[in-house]
């Protein structure tokens, strides 16, 4: 489903990465090893089409990712990535239910409330619906925006350090929920990490 | 869940600031809509009043003054003219009509003018209860006089000397109430009518009983009779230029154009109405400077969550157009309030404005006023272009991996 080749990226600074190639086949779930500043989130941004590659590139489905406009990436990405990032960025004058709500306007595709409530409720925050970003704990902000990842049915989950905030119950709570939702919505999944609370789920790993 | 939701729930977030934002431009606003309401509705009161009037000959003096005391009833007279010469001016083949006017008395500070018919003909007055007057003594109250003082046909009150409240009251005569007028939406709504027979008795009688050592000269004055003013209609326009000059150089009198003479006064009133109308546009620009300098501030806060945006599948020109959209939806909202103060604020000027010439009132609405909309649509779009450009140069990987 994706495959990356050759894929160099060189930062204004001067500092070169580069990866080796990498194919993930339809619902595969991996590990993404590295120490931190290995260029993991670089890679992560690249694979979701935030960050063009200075060589290379992303075929997703093969199509190169970055030979399309960049509103059709956009709007891409939107549709068939779910992105975790390490800081749980939600917006902050929107309570947590519209937070899910915006995931599907943005994308251009309509609003279930239903399904953003059960994903609220799996991730055990279903209390949470009306509560805005700033009333909530680190783990419970991480919670919701594994839950916004999901709303869209997405190909494919990206998560960047998704537990490196999360107590232990909580963190396997997540994990568990990531790789059982990636195969219930039928998407691959890409953990970057170097928790090894993680490492014992999945077996593929990509080592940087 | 859309652009509108969720820019009013941004704006509800920043509340002070929104708050401030909405205040400066609905202040600007309010302002010239107020200008622009009150500007229209005294001109068109004036040009109502003055309507079919072309020429007002009365006792030499200030202009503006003939006009403002004969036409609009607001000064007081320049004096009084010689009837003989007024009735000498109304023979004139020029005159269509020429409705004399004898001024002097009031009624709780309505005026008690000394007319003849030709003064119902020039303002197309009809009657609501009653008759006209005909004898000596008799009035005709306009609509105003009536509600105000409740007065019904056949009461009688003493009328005061002087143009204003509180004067000799004329204790010798009383008037007696012939009729009540249809409202006339101008200025005879306020007048109390009656002949100029009446107004010579009330004065003559005073004198002779009141003032038996009155001197020879003064007798002579009154016996030769006097009016104050003659509001003349000319027969054809072509009069507008020889009639004047004639009156003018031929006699002692003076002859004034209301239209000219409401021009100037608008051009001096002018002054203050540019002024204020600058004072508002200042604070707009003001507005729109808060405007700009809030969106620009909450752009870096709000960096974050439009790189979110973005990385949720939303495209530039769209977060574009949101941005752009706050800033107008706070310029349009103050805009509305704006209009709404504006005409409320006349309304209650209005309500508590006691010369009755000129009643101002916040219930109507004109055209320009769909302008100052407009006006702020284009402030807030132009206060919000700047922060909203910042969407094209936000990084947003960069953004979401740095640390807040």
């Amino acid at each position: 489903m994706i495959k990356i080749s050759s894929l160099a990226h060189v930062y204004e600074k001067g500092r070169r990465l580069k990866f080796s190639d990498w194919e993930i086949a339809d619902m595969e779930q991996w590990l993404l090893l590295g120490a931190s500043g290995s260029g993991k989130s670089t890679l992560l941004n690249i694979i979701s089409g935030l960050l063009e590659p200075s060589q290379g590139e992303v075929l997703i489905n093969g199509i190169d990712l970055y030979t399309l406009p960049v509103r059709g990436r956009d709007r891409f990405r939107g549709r068939h990535f779910g992105i975790i990032f390490q800081r749980p960025h939600l917006i902050r004058s929107l309570d947590v239910l519209d937070n899910l709500a915006l995931v599907a306007v943005m994308a251009g595709l309509p609003v279930d409330h239903e399904r953003n409530l059960s994903l609220l409720h799996d991730l055990g925050i279903a209390e949470l619906a009306k509560n805005y970003p700033d009333q909530l704990s680190q783990g419970q902000l991480q919670r919701v925006s594994v839950a916004r990842a999901l709303v869209n049915k997405p190909d494919l989950l990206i998560a960047d350090e998704p537990t490196s905030s999360l107590d232990d119950e909580n963190a396997n709570q997540v994990i568990q929920l990531l790789t059982t939702q990636a195969k219930d919505n039928g998407a691959a999944l890409i953990i970057a990490t170097h928790d090894r609370r993680v490492r014992d789920h999945i077996t593929k790993t990509y080592l940087l | 869940m859309n652009i509108l939701k969720i820019s009013s729930k941004n704006l509800v977030r920043n509340k002070l600031t929104t708050i401030l934002n909405i205040i400066l431009v609905a202040f600007g606003v309010s302002i010239l809509s107020i200008l622009f309401l009150a500007s229209t509705q005294i001109s068109s009161k004036l040009e109502k009043n003055a309507k079919d009037i072309d020429l007002v000959v009365g006792a030499k003096g200030s202009p503006l003054q003939l006009i403002l005391s004969s036409v609009y009833h607001i000064d007081y007279p320049t004096g009084n003219i010689p009837a003989k010469d007024a009735y000498k001016l109304m023979q004139n083949p020029m005159v269509k009509r020429a409705v004399p006017l004898a001024l002097g008395d009031n009624y709780n500070g309505y005026r008690i003018v000394g007319t003849d018919s030709t003064f119902s003909n020039l303002y197309g007055l009809s009657i609501q209860k009653g008759s006209f007057w005909h004898k000596d003594l008799e009035v005709t109250l306009g609509n105003t006089v009536a509600l105000t003082s409740g007065f019904k046909i056949g009461d009688f009150f003493f009328g005061v000397h002087g143009l204003t409240g509180n004067g000799d009251t004329h204790k010798q005569h009383a008037y007696q109430v012939k009729g009540i007028l249809k409202p006339q939406g101008n200025i005879t709504d306020n007048l109390i009518l009656t002949n100029i027979g009446s107004v010579y008795k009330m004065h003559e009688e005073k004198h002779v009983e009141g003032h038996s050592h009155v001197s020879a000269e003064e007798t002579k004055e009154i016996n030769d009779k006097q009016i104050t003013a003659l509001l003349i209609q000319y027969k054809s326009p072509m009069s507008v230029i020889l009639f004047p000059r004639m009156v003018n150089q031929s006699t002692n009198m003076q002859a004034a154009s209301p239209a000219m003479e409401s021009a100037r006064l608008f051009s001096l009133i002018g002054v203050g109405i540019d002024t204020l109308q600058w004072f508002a546009i200042f604070i707009m620009g003001i507005a729109a400077l808060s405007i700009f300098i809030s969106l620009y501030n909450a752009m870096k806060e709000r960096k974050y969550d439009l790189a979110i945006m973005r990385c949720l599948g939303a495209s530039k020109p769209k977060l574009f157009f949101l941005v752009m959209f706050e800033g107008v939806l706070v310029t349009f909202i103050g805009a509305c309030l704006g209009l709404l103060i504006g005409h409320v604020a006349l309304e209650v000027i209005g309500a508590y404005q006691k010369s009755s010439q000129a009643k101002l009132t916040g219930l109507t609405a004109i055209p320009q006023e769909v302008y100052l909309i407009w006006i702020g649509l284009f402030i807030g779009a132009l206060a919000s272009l700047i922060p909203a450009m910042q969407i094209y140069k936000v990084d947003i990987a960069e953004t979401l991996t740095k640390n807040r």
